[in-house]
C-alpha cells in the first residue's frame, strides 16, 4: 500500500495556501513522518490521504488508484487514523470505542468486541478496562485505546496526527516504543505527523521536513538527513546548528571510559574502555554512534579539555 | 387610526403606568441580583440554591404569581405593586443566573494577578471583576428589560393599569386597532428601553464600543431563560 | 388563611367535577394539558429538525438569536387578543403558544450540538461515520440533556401561557384564576393560582428527571473528554460540507 502525492496543492477560500506543489513516495509497510513548525501544512498533508480535506489541486495515489473517486466514507473505513486527543467517543464504553468501525461496516457486534479485546491485548492495554469510559482514563491509556480503534478494521494504512503530543514525556517514550513494537510486528504504511524532530528521528524510516506551506526542506532517513542536512533551515531545526547534537569527548583521567558530553555540557554517555584504558583517539577512531558526528570536529577542543 | 389619534392621551398616561410598574422591577432586579450571582459564581452550594430557586420562582406562570403575591403578602388585590413585585421576581430569577455566568466568565488568570499586584478584595472586585463581567451582565440586564415590559400586559387580567388594558379592552370590543395599537406601543417601549441600556452600557464601558458581542454575551441573550438552555449543567 | 382554604378548596371532590355547566377541575385540567401538548408538538416538528440543522452544519445560528430576541419582545396577551379576535378558535392559540416555545427548544438543539467536542466529531468523521451516522450516534447522544433542557423550557412557556387562553373563553387552568377574580371569590382564583403553579412545577421536575437520565453515561457527572487535553490544537478541519462529502 504505497501513496503517492502527485504535485498536490491547498488554497482556502480566504486565500491562504496551506501546500503549494508537495509531491511524494510514501513507501509501504514503513513509517514516514512529517515534522515540520506550526503552518507548515503537515497536518493538512496527512487528512488529504482520507479525504478529510480535499486538495485545490494535484492528485493522491493509493496504489495507483486516485483517491478522488473513492467515496470518502468507504475510504475512511479502510485507513486507520489516530488523533492527538483520542476522539474517543466519550458516552462509549474502551471497547465500543474499539469495534465502532467494525460494527459500522457490518461486523456482527459480539464478533466486533471479540476482536477489540485482542486489539486491546496488542496495544498493552488491561482487559479489565474494557468497560470503561474514556474519561476514566489516564491520557496515556486514552491514547493506546486511539491507536486500538485505529487498528481496528485492520487497515494497510495508518495515520496518526501527532498521537503522542499532549501526554507527559515519560508516557511519551513508553508508547513510541509501542508503537515501534506495533510496526515491527504489523507492517502497516505508516504517516506520522509530528512537530518534535526527537519524535520523528525515532519513528520514521523516511522523514519529510517541512517548510512553511508545505514546501518540502528534505527528505531522507534521519542518519541521512542528521549528517548531511540540506541548508540552514535543516541544520537549525535538527539542532546540529545551535551544536544541540554536538558530543564532545571528555576523559575523565588515566585508565577510564571516555565521557561523551552534549553542548550543554551535560553527560550524554560514555564510550567503554574495553581493555581498561582508552586513548581518547582510539575512542574517536572506534566511532561514537549514530548521533557523534560531530565528534570528529572536535577532536581538538576535546583533546584540551 | 383615528382612534389613535384621538387616544393619544389614554396611550400616554399607559405607556407612563406600564413604564411605572417596569422600572422598579428592572432596577431593583439588577442591584438585588448582581451581588447574589456573585455568590452564586463564588460558591458552588450557593449557585445550587440560587440557580435552582430561581428556577422554581420562574416556573410559577404570569398570572398565577401576580393573583399569588397579594395573598401572600396580604396586600389589596388591584395595589399594583403586586405586579411590579411578580415582575421583580421573575428578573431576579433570569438575572441571578446571568450574574453567576458573568462573574464565571471572568478570566481566572486576570483576578489572580491583579490578586498578585496587590489589589484588596473590594479593589478586585469594583476595579477588575465587574468590570470585565459588565459585557455579559448587560446582555443580562437586556433580557431582563425585554421580557419585563412584555409581561408587563399580564397586569390589564387583573384590572391594573397597563399597556395591557389595550388588549383586553380591544378584545371585548372586537376592536383590532385598539388591540395592534397596544402591540405597537408595547414592542416600541421595549425598543426604547433596550436602546436607553445599551447607551448607558457604552458609557459606562467605552472598552467594550465597537466590539462584537463576545460569545458568552451572545449565549446569554441566546439562552438566558432559567429552566431553559444549561439548566443543571 | 386565604392559602389554606383555596388548597381546602381544591381537595374538594366537589370542585373536580362539573356544575351547572360550570367546567370543574378535572375538565380544565385536561383541556389545559390537552392544548400544550397540541402546542409542544408541533413547536417540536418546527424546531428540532431547525435546531439540528442549525448545530450541525454552524448555520444560521444568528438568526435563531434574533427570532429568539424578537419572540421574547412580543407580549403573549396582544398576540393572542390580536388572532382570536381574527377567529376564535384553538389554532390561532395554537399558534401563538408554537412561537413562544420554538426559541428555547432551538436555542437547546443548536447550543446542545454546537457543545459537543469538535474533536470527537473530527475524529468520527475521519473513521469513516457518514453525516446522518454523526448526527444519529455521536451528536444528538452527547447533546442529549441540553436538547432535553430546551424542551423543559419550551414546555413551561407553554404551560405558563395557556393560562391565558382563559381570558378569551378557551377552557384552561386560568379560568379559576380569572373566573374567581370576576366574582370577588379570592378562595378560588388563589386555587387557580396553585393548580397552575403545581401543575408547572410538576412537569418542569418531571422533564428535569428525565433530562439527568438522558446524560449520557461516561459524560455525566463532570467526567469530562478533558483529561488528555493538554492545549488547544489548530487541525484544518474547515466545515464539515464543504470538504470530503
Amino acid at each position: 500500500m504505497s501513496i503517492e502525492f502527485r504535485h498536490v496543492r491547498k488554497t482556502y477560500p480566504d486565500g491562504t495556501t496551506a501546500v503549494e506543489d508537495f509531491s511524494l513516495v510514501v513507501p509501504s509497510h514503513s513509517t514516514t513522518v512529517f515534522v515540520g513548525s506550526s503552518g507548515c501544512g503537515k497536518t493538512t498533508l496527512l487528512r488529504m490521504i482520507n479525504r478529510m480535506v480535499d486538495p485545490s489541486d494535484g492528485q493522491i495515489l493509493i496504489d495507483e488508484e486516485d483517491v478522488s473517486r473513492v467515496e470518502p466514507v468507504a475510504l475512511r473505513r479502510r485507513i486507520g487514523y489516530v488523533m492527538q486527543n483520542s476522539g474517543l467517543l466519550p458516552h462509549r464504553t474502551v471497547i465500543d470505542n474499539v469495534a465502532t468501525v467494525p460494527i459500522l461496516t457490518g461486523t456482527p457486534k459480539a464478533k466486533a468486541r471479540q476482536d477489540a479485546l485482542g486489539l486491546l491485548d496488542r496495544v498493552g492495554l488491561d482487559r479489565a478496562l474494557a468497560n470503561r469510559y474514556p474519561g476514566q482514563l489516564s491520557g496515556g491509556q486514552q491514547q493506546r485505546v486511539g491507536v486500538a480503534r485505529g487498528l481496528a478494521a485492520d487497515p494497510n494504512i495508518l495515520l496518526m496526527d501527532e498521537p503522542f503530543g499532549a501526554v507527559d514525556p515519560i508516557v511519551r517514550d513508553e508508547l513510541q516504543q509501542e508503537l515501534l513494537r506495533l510496526q515491527r510486528e504489523l507492517g502497516k504504511t505508516t504517516v506520522f505527523v509530528t512537530h518534535d524532530i526527537d519524535e520523528a528521528f525515532l519513528l520514521g524510516t523516511q522523514v519529510v521536513i517541512l517548510k512553511r506551506g508545505g514546501v518540502v526542506a528534505q527528505i531522507g532517513t534521519p542518519a541521512e538527513i542528521l549528517a548531511n542536512p540540506a541548508d540552514d533551515f535543516v541544520a537549525d531545526f535538527v539542532g546540529a546548528k545551535r551544536g544541540k547534537r554536538r558530543l564532545t569527548a571528555e576523559e575523565r583521567g588515566a585508565g577510564d571510559d571516555v565521557l561523551l558530553v552534549d553542548a550543554a555540557g551535560y553527560p550524554a554517555g560514555l564510550i567503554a574502555a574495553p581493555g581498561g584504558r582508552l586513548e581518547l583517539a582510539d575512542a574517536l577512531a572506534a566511532g561514537a554512534g549514530p548521533k557523534s558526528r560531530s565528534v570528529s570536529n572536535k577532536t581538538d577542543q576535546a583533546g584540551d579539555a | 387610526m383615528d382612534w389613535v389619534w384621538s387616544h393619544l392621551d389614554l396611550i400616554w398616561s399607559s405607556t407612563l403606568a406600564h413604564v411605572a410598574l417596569c422600572v422598579p422591577a428592572i432596577v431593583l432586579g439588577f442591584v438585588v441580583s448582581v451581588p447574589l450571582g456573585y455568590w452564586a459564581s463564588r460558591s458552588t452550594a450557593a449557585r445550587g440554591v440560587l440557580l435552582t430557586l430561581g428556577n422554581v420562582l420562574y416556573t410559577i406562570p404570569g398570572i398565577a404569581l401576580v393573583v399569588l403575591v397579594p395573598v401572600v403578602l396580604g396586600l389589596p388585590i388591584l395595589n399594583p405593586l403586586n405586579v411590579t413585585i411578580a415582575l421583580l421576581i421573575y428578573a431576579v430569577a433570569i438575572m441571578v443566573r446571568s450574574a453567576a455566568d458573568a462573574f464565571a466568565s471572568v478570566d481566572a488568570d486576570v483576578r489572580g494577578s491583579a490578586r498578585a499586584q496587590g489589589f484588596s478584595g473590594p479593589q478586585l472586585f469594583w476595579r477588575v471583576e465587574l468590570p470585565l463581567a459588565g459585557p455579559v451582565l448587560l446582555a443580562g440586564i437586556r433580557v431582563v428589560s425585554v421580557s419585563t415590559i412584555s409581561l408587563a400586559t399580564v397586569a390589564a387580567l387583573v384590572g391594573i393599569p397597563s399597556l395591557g388594558g389595550f388588549f383586553t379592552d380591544g378584545f371585548q370590543r372586537s376592536f383590532a386597532t385598539e388591540v395592534v395599537t397596544g402591540l405597537v406601543a408595547v414592542l416600541v417601549l421595549a425598543a426604547v428601553f433596550d436602546v436607553v441600556i445599551g447607551l448607558i452600557g457604552r458609557a459606562l464601558m467605552p472598552w467594550n464600543r465597537g466590539r462584537r458581542l463576545t460569545s458568552r454575551a451572545a449565549k446569554t441573550l441566546a439562552t438566558a431563560v432559567p429552566g431553559g438552555v444549561g439548566a443543571n449543567l | 388563611m386565604l392559602f389554606l382554604q383555596a388548597i381546602q378548596w381544591i381537595l374538594d371532590p366537589e370542585h373536580w367535577a362539573a356544575v351547572n355547566f360550570q367546567a370543574g377541575i378535572a375538565e380544565e385540567l385536561g383541556a389545559h394539558l390537552w392544548l400544550s401538548f397540541l402546542a409542544l408538538v408541533f413547536t417540536a416538528a418546527v424546531a428540532l429538525p431547525v435546531g439540528l440543522y442549525i448545530g450541525h452544519t454552524g448555520r444560521g445560528r444568528g438568526f435563531a438569536i434574533v427570532v429568539a430576541n424578537v419572540v421574547r419582545a412580543v407580549p403573549t396577551l396582544g398576540l393572542l387578543s390580536v388572532l382570536l379576535l381574527v377567529s376564535l378558535a384553538l389554532p390561532p392559540a395554537v399558534f401563538v403558544f408554537v412561537l413562544l416555545g420554538v426559541p428555547p427548544l432551538l436555542a437547546g438543539a443548536y447550543a446542545g450540538l454546537e457543545a459537543v467536542d469538535r474533536q470527537t466529531i473530527d475524529a468520527s468523521r475521519a473513521m469513516g461515520m457518514t453525516e446522518w451516522q454523526i448526527l444519529r450516534r455521536v451528536e444528538l447522544p452527547l447533546a442529549a440533556p441540553l436538547i432535553l433542557g430546551g424542551l423543559r423550557g419550551a414546555t413551561l412557556q407553554i404551560i405558563a401561557s395557556v393560562t391565558l387562553v382563559s381570558n378569551f373563553g378557551i377552557n384552561s387552568l386560568g379560568d379559576f384564576i380569572l373566573g374567581g377574580l370576576a366574582a370577588n371569590d379570592y378562595v378560588q382564583m388563589t386555587a387557580g393560582a396553585i393548580l397552575v403553579t403545581v401543575l408547572a412545577l410538576l412537569v418542569d421536575g418531571l422533564l428535569a428527571v428525565v433530562q439527568r437520565f438522558a446524560a449520557p453515561r461516561g459524560v455525566s457527572r463532570g467526567r469530562g473528554t478533558t483529561t488528555a487535553r493538554g492545549r488547544r490544537l489548530s487541525v484544518p478541519t474547515g466545515t464539515p460540507v464543504s470538504e470530503g462529502n
